[in-house]
């Protein structure tokens, strides 16, 4: 079975196989060439929960590969009507090859991948797991540093509810990187996943202080404090707004220290750092498409060519 | 054995000895043998042990549980010893025993796991990642159990 839940899932070596897999799909991601490596498959897009760049970008990878793709909007479906996430999708199994599920509920992904036969990919359960969006965010590290090891990466912002930062900071300890957790003291990680991160053996410093961390990162990885996630209207007053990154606080970083963000930004990251060359949070978007190509292809069981293309 | 003197021997039944002190309650409810049934109950609370300096001890007469009720119990009293009774005489001793996997045996207490709507049809699953100090992650959401929540979440 070739799931991917929660980066557990996959050994260092696979991180790498797949990140080498998306770099040899890149000019398809592009369109510049066409290679139908996934012809006469059938994606089921199931977002139970919106989104733009994950939805968007699993359909352009599917497509550039010539697969089809058929899509789940929870409003005015049989979810509406209280099917069970089990009765859907029993249905999705018997409709599509591989499946991708973003669940506003934590641990959909892994009870989906239970209650059916075909591959599961979690694209985000709740304030639980993002593992694709981990894997196309390691491959923008690698693209800019040419190495996901001993670096030195700042996480800032909702580190609480945060599920993209959540599955990272899993990964990237396991590749020996330095990580500095910055947030405010309501949105620190939680303990367990602190925990997790130190057994690895590895530095892991919890600050308030984003100014401190600026000329030593190799990475800086910005959040939005998500509304969506508080339970209550004044929690979140407090914390709204407490980063703001503009090109000016980037004077001293090193010159090829990169700034990243999953998107969308509210007000975190100031225009200003667009015309940085820090700023990677737009290739890191487009870079989803070539590294959900590799997954998708991993997880059907398709091998991708040495030469793609060819 | 100091409990002998408050409770006379059953004849037939299950004795569960060695009980962290105080858990007894829960350990009836992990059991289900609190509600609905007609068996005698005999309750000894906060004695003292030579083991394990105060413990619980429960005797439940004409039942004998089985295996799988018993290794419900690696959650709350992991070392508790068992004894089936037949006529006054232990006729065989059970251990509990903490599996990798606890399935259908308590609920994920949070409040935003998949397994909260009632209605899902698969069983509830609770991975056990460490036993010193006892550790149970929900296998769907992997959150980490809170033990005093887990206990009033038996299914």
């Amino acid at each position: 079975m070739r799931d991917l839940i929660t980066m557990d899932d996959l050994s260092n070596d696979e991180i790498i196989e797949i990140l080498d897999s998306a770099e040899r799909l890149l000019p398809v991601a592009m369109g510049e060439i066409y290679a139908p490596l996934l012809q006469g498959k059938v994606l089921g897009n199931l977002f139970f929960e919106n989104s733009t760049r994950t939805r968007m970008s699993f359909e352009s990878a599917m497509k550039r590969l010539g697969g089809e793709v058929v899509n789940l909007s929870s409003v005015g479906s049989s979810v509406a009507k209280g099917e069970t996430l089990y009765d859907t999708m029993q249905m999705v199994d018997g409709y599509s090859d591989i499946a991708v599920i973003r669940h506003p509920r934590q641990g959909a992904a892994q009870y989906s991948a239970d209650a059916v036969e075909i591959p599961i990919l979690n694209a985000g359960d709740g304030a639980g797991n993002h593992p694709t969006q981990t894997m196309l965010d390691l491959f923008t590290i690698r693209q800019a540093h040419g190495t996901l090891e001993d670096l030195n990466i700042v996480l800032v912002g909702d580190l609480r509810f945060g599920r993209t930062t959540h599955s990272l900071s899993h990964a990237l300890v396991r590749f020996g990187t330095k990580l500095t957790l910055v947030s405010p003291e309501t949105l620190r990680m939680p303990n367990e996943i602190v925990r997790d991160l130190q057994s690895h053996g590895v530095d892991v410093t919890e600050t308030e202080d984003l100014a401190s961390t600026i000329t030593e990162a190799d990475v800086i990885y910005m959040t939005r404090i998500q509304k969506e996630r508080f339970p209550d209207e004044d929690e979140y007053a407090k914390v709204a707004g407490v980063y703001k990154m503009t090109a000016e606080d980037l004077s001293g970083a090193k010159s090829n220290m990169i700034v990243m963000h999953p998107l969308p930004r509210v007000n975190e990251i100031h225009p200003s750092v667009d015309e940085t060359a820090h700023a990677c949070y737009f290739k890191q978007a487009f870079n989803g498409v070539p590294t959900r190509m590799a997954l998708l292809c991993r997880s059907l069981g398709v091998d991708v060519p040495k030469e793609v293309g060819e | 054995m100091s409990e002998m003197r408050r409770v006379t021997a059953i004849c037939n039944g299950t004795v569960v000895d060695h009980i962290p002190s105080g858990k007894a309650l829960q350990v009836m409810q992990m059991l289900g043998v609190n509600v609905g049934r007609s068996n005698p109950i005999s309750l000894v609370m906060n004695v003292p042990s030579g083991k394990v300096g105060r413990k619980d001890v429960l005797k439940i007469e004409d039942r004998e549980l089985t295996q799988s009720e018993l290794d419900r119990l690696a959650l709350i009293a992991p070392n508790a010893s068992v004894a089936i009774i037949r006529n006054y005489s232990v006729a065989e001793k059970r251990e509990i025993e903490l599996g990798k996997e606890l399935v259908n045996i308590a609920r994920c207490s949070f409040w935003n796991c998949i397994t909260q709507n009632d209605r899902e049809p698969l069983p509830h699953k609770l991975r056990v990642v460490s036993s010193e100090p006892l550790e149970v992650r929900c296998a769907y959401c992997g959150r980490a159990q809170d033990m005093e929540e887990l206990a009033g979440s038996v299914i």
